[in-house]
């Protein structure tokens, strides 16, 4: 088997569809017959329902049917929940945990604005959200907590009463003996850093169609989901449908970001107006409704501090973090565990000691988006580093490289768990020589040369660095099943679901380099729970290691059939027989080469024969993974300040990055600039923004500020490959890297940029308004 | 409210269409013209990925009602290749990686079309402006603005 596609710029196969416009979202897909639901919505983030009318929603033109909580009270099941520790980190921390399931449909109050309040269904969906503006709600207005550290504190207005607290999770954490380390130290330097809710803001919203089969007892239904899988088990449960009976299609997806991962109130109510109505049922989230009830993200606060000796060395790491939940717990320990275990990132520090508290506040629910954790504790870190060499006077490139862990230190073993309960061991990549590429392809030295001139002329340019170390991939496995027909061609099904990553491509590439088919031969469907029995879905950096290396098995089953098939069909010892480029030969007799539809038809019994083996040429393999692998990467940002607007341009933007073994550089470097994107959103512009009501302020797009063409420089790119040695292909995850470092690069960056001011920054995003009032502050 | 008949040319065809005064023109190529490549991706006019062309400039078909649209000519993304072979900026997004999800895509290449048509030979600056209305929040622009240029035959300058 040779590495033909492996590795190779192959153009993406899922390209001339979309491209044409033909590809099929969620909004595409149409049914005969189809009802449209729309949705009532809370108005306020906390408060009580004390009678909803319906009547004249009722009886309003188009309108099939009105749901509230009494309505569907038998259909109304919890909601799945998510973040319990995994058995090894349970046995490590003691978690304090709690959870309290949502309903899809407010039962008797409302606990953040969006949470969904009554359901509509009508035969367009223009009537349908008239007839939601005809319910009257008789509402009760209660005290709300907004401000996390505040909620935090005993006689806050509580989220969910029977906890009587609004901390979710709480946990303290340490390693090594971080008091020695502080009395040790020559320096301490102390600061607190916010880090802004702000979310994946998918181009394509979420949205549901659903259809009830009545004859089969069957429930299909298509939904813009990264987590089909989960989608299915979810609904199996809740509806108390056999597996087998719930199909759960995820179509094209507009773009995912972890947005799409969370489990959904509307992911059932859809499926269950249709199955109560008997009638197929569509919605699709409009984008004031995805402002306000798709997963938020991000959100935390760090008082960190760091001891170090004079040279820069650091001895230890203290932080306090709190990460506002929203009004749910859905996701557990998955948020402040992930926070925690990237803390460290690059640097060698052995002692440490955290304290987490994850806060329920009246607010939308927050959930991993691309990185999950990691942007906000990088930002954190990084911050306090370029602070700590600020105050030694040391160049932020220097004490990087005094206290970065050195290849040759790898595996590196943190004595203590990762969140998948496993040690938490570094197992490849080279942090040194990652930070040593990135200053050298963003020209560090030069900048740093030139740039005393130029601040002498009043032009403020800056440069700033972030380095992360992030566990990708997490297990436990992904399925995926392969198979051959009876024409020679190959379905590989898995539950990793493409939402724009290039699946159909990549996935390709592995499957025609393991079976020895040409890629022209492969077809790959993701996120259809029909294709493979158990799935996990797309997220955390996740599918190219998970899925890829489940289809490399699955292929390489398939190949030994193939070969036993092909070897009775050639009359040749199966040791002898090789596949290539779709066909079965003999070694060394190329005139023995037969077509594997050839293999496939003579395996298949005729009236006169048994065929020469049994044509079972399908394999499905759930390859478990032993714990997540590390990808790492350095960033470096320049930056140029207008000390009189407070506006900043990135004018240079490069990443140097290790993913392990690469499928599809072409690919990869598509992943990379997404990432810095949404990462240079997140550093500058992009915030979700609450009043003291919590009421939303930033209800669409002219407030919620994504980055245009406009405010990106051209990315630049240094690929470093330290293969993994924890999966077969050598691969590492890829997905959400370039989102983690760019906050705290920017952020750096402009501080050095602004060094002759003095400024601090530390909150993001490092808006025009906010940074002329610290220039103006210092001044 | 009374339906209202309106004729206009979508793509070189000719369509009759008794519309709802309410209904805007993406919703009336989507859902009445089954012209599904045009997507909706804000309903406020910010994101860009509705825009179609109407008499040759590019629009925001969120923004527009069908009834306005009476007369008009209007190409959509289904109306760029040419039978099976793809528009050149259609070809361009494709070599360099000019697109992953493929939500924005559509907008974009309509954006594309009629920049190009006015602006033959841009300059990375222009082209980044030129598109500046139309959001993408997976590619981070970098391959778009490849794929422009490339489109356009020039250099990088």
């Amino acid at each position: 088997m040779g590495a033909k596609y492996f590795g190779a710029a192959v153009r993406r196969r899922e390209d001339p569809r979309f491209l044409r416009g033909e590809g099929r979202y969620l909004d595409d897909v149409k049914v005969a017959g189809l009802l449209h639901a729309a949705f009532l919505r809370a108005p306020y983030a906390h408060a009580a329902i004390r009678a909803i009318r319906t009547e004249r929603a009722r009886s309003a033109p188009g309108v099939v049917a009105v749901f509230t909580f009494a309505d569907l009270e038998t259909w109304m099941k919890p909601l799945p929940l998510f973040g319990a520790p995994p058995p090894g980190l349970a046995a490590a921390i003691a978690f304090e945990i709690r959870q309290a399931p949502q309903f899809a449909l407010c039962r008797d109050r409302a606990r953040y604005v969006g949470e969904i309040v009554a359901m509509v269904v009508a035969d367009s969906r223009a009537r349908a959200e008239d007839a939601a503006e005809a319910i009257e709600v008789d509402w009760e207005p209660l005290p709300v907590a907004t401000d996390m550290r505040q909620a935090a504190e005993a006689g806050a207005p509580l989220v969910h009463e029977a906890w009587g607290t609004n901390v979710g999770v709480a946990f303290t954490h340490a390693i090594g003996n971080v008091e020695a380390a502080f009395a040790g130290a020559d320096v301490v330097m102390s600061e607190t850093f916010h880090i802004q809710r702000y979310v994946g803001m998918p181009l394509e919203s979420r949205g549901a169609v659903a259809v009830w089969d009545r004859r089969d007892g069957a429930l299909t239904t298509w939904n813009s989901t990264q987590v089909s899988h989960f989608v299915q088990q979810g609904l199996a449960s809740a509806l108390g449908l056999p597996h087998h009976k719930v199909r759960v299609i995820a179509p094209d997806l507009g773009g995912g970001f972890g947005t799409k991962a969370s489990g959904y109130p509307e992911d059932h109510l859809v499926p269950i107006a249709a199955i109560v109505l008997g009638r197929p049922v569509k919605w699709v989230e409009d984008r004031r409704e995805h402002m306000m009830s798709a997963a938020h993200a991000r959100h935390q606060i760090h008082a960190i501090s760091l001891a170090a000796r004079r040279d820069g060395t650091i001895l230890g790491l203290r932080d306090r973090i709190w990460l506002d939940l929203g009004a749910y717990n859905v996701w557990g320990i998955v948020l402040p565990y992930n926070t925690v275990a990237h803390l460290i990132g690059p640097h060698r520090i052995r002692n440490m000691r955290v304290d987490v508290q994850a806060v329920t506040t009246h607010k939308t629910p927050n959930a991993p988006y691309r990185g999950a954790g990691r942007p906000e504790t990088v930002f954190a870190m990084d911050r306090a580093v370029d602070r700590l060499a600020r105050e030694l006077k040391i160049d932020p490139a220097e004490i990087r490289r005094r206290n970065y862990i050195r290849a040759d230190e790898l595996p590196y073993d943190f004595g203590m768990p990762y969140r998948d309960g496993n040690p938490l061991v570094y197992d490849s990549g080279d942090f040194p020589a990652a930070l040593e590429a990135a200053l050298k392809a963003a020209d560090y030295d030069e900048f740093r040369r030139g740039q005393a001139a130029l601040r002498a002329r009043g032009v403020y340019r800056g440069i700033g660095i972030s380095g992360y170390v992030e566990g990708t991939a997490i297990g436990p496995f992904e399925g995926a099943t392969v198979k051959v027909d009876l024409g020679g061609r190959v379905l590989v099904a898995t539950g990793a679901v493409n939402s724009g990553q290039g699946h159909e491509t990549s996935f390709a590439q592995v499957c025609a380099d393991a079976l020895g088919v040409p890629l022209e031969h492969v077809t790959v469907v993701g996120g259809d729970t029909a294709g493979v029995p158990f799935g996990v879905g797309t997220f955390a950096s996740r599918s190219g290691v998970t899925a890829g290396n489940s289809i490399a098995d699955a292929c390489h089953q398939v190949r030994a059939k193939l070969v036993k098939a092909a070897a009775a069909l050639l009359e040749a010892a199966p040791g002898d027989v090789d596949i290539e480029d779709g066909q079965a030969f003999v070694r060394g007799v190329p005139a023995s080469a037969v077509p594997l539809a050839r293999v496939v038809q003579a395996s298949i019994p005729t009236f006169a024969k048994p065929g020469v083996a049994s044509p079972d040429f399908e394999a499905t393999a759930y390859h478990h993974v032993p714990t997540v692998t590390f990808a790492s990467a350095v960033h470096v940002a320049q930056v140029e300040v207008d000390v009189g607007t407070g506006h900043v341009t990135l004018l240079r933007y490069v990443v140097a990055h290790d993913c392990g073994k690469v499928i599809n550089p072409l690919i990869v470097d598509g992943q990379v600039h997404g990432g810095v994107a949404q990462g240079v959103g997140g550093a500058l512009y992009e915030e979700m923004v609450y009043d003291e009501q919590g009421q939303l302020l930033t209800g669409s797009l002219m407030d919620y500020l994504v980055p245009t063409a406009m405010e990106l420089p051209p990315l630049e790119t240094v690929h470093l490959e330290f293969p993994s040695p924890r999966n077969p292909l050598g691969m590492k995850g890829l997905g959400e890297g370039g989102a983690i470092s760019p906050p705290a690069a920017i952020a750096n960056a402009i501080e050095d940029a602004l060094q002759p001011f003095g400024v601090d920054i530390t909150a993001t995003p490092v808006s025009p308004a906010r940074l002329l009032a610290l220039i103006r502050e210092t001044a | 409210m009374t339906p209202r008949l309106i004729r206009l040319t979508v793509n070189g065809r000719a369509y009759t269409r008794s519309v709802e005064p309410r209904t805007t023109l993406v919703d009336f190529l989507r859902d009445d013209l089954d012209l599904t490549g045009t997507h909706v991706g804000c309903e406020h006019g910010v994101c860009g990925a509705c825009t179609v062309l109407l008499d040759g400039q590019p629009v925001r078909s969120c923004l527009l009602f069908a009834i306005q649209l009476d007369g008009a000519v209007v190409t959509t993304v289904e109306g760029l290749a040419d039978g099976e072979r793809l528009h050149p900026i259609q070809e361009a997004f494709r070599e360099h990686h000019g697109l992953q999800c493929g939500f924005c895509t559509p907008g974009l290449l309509l954006t594309a079309k009629a920049f190009l048509e006015e602006h033959p030979a841009p300059s990375d600056g222009e082209i980044r402006e030129a598109i500046a209305g139309n959001l993408c929040r997976c590619t981070g622009y970098h391959f778009i603005v490849d794929a422009i240029r490339a489109a356009a035959g020039g250099v990088r300058r």
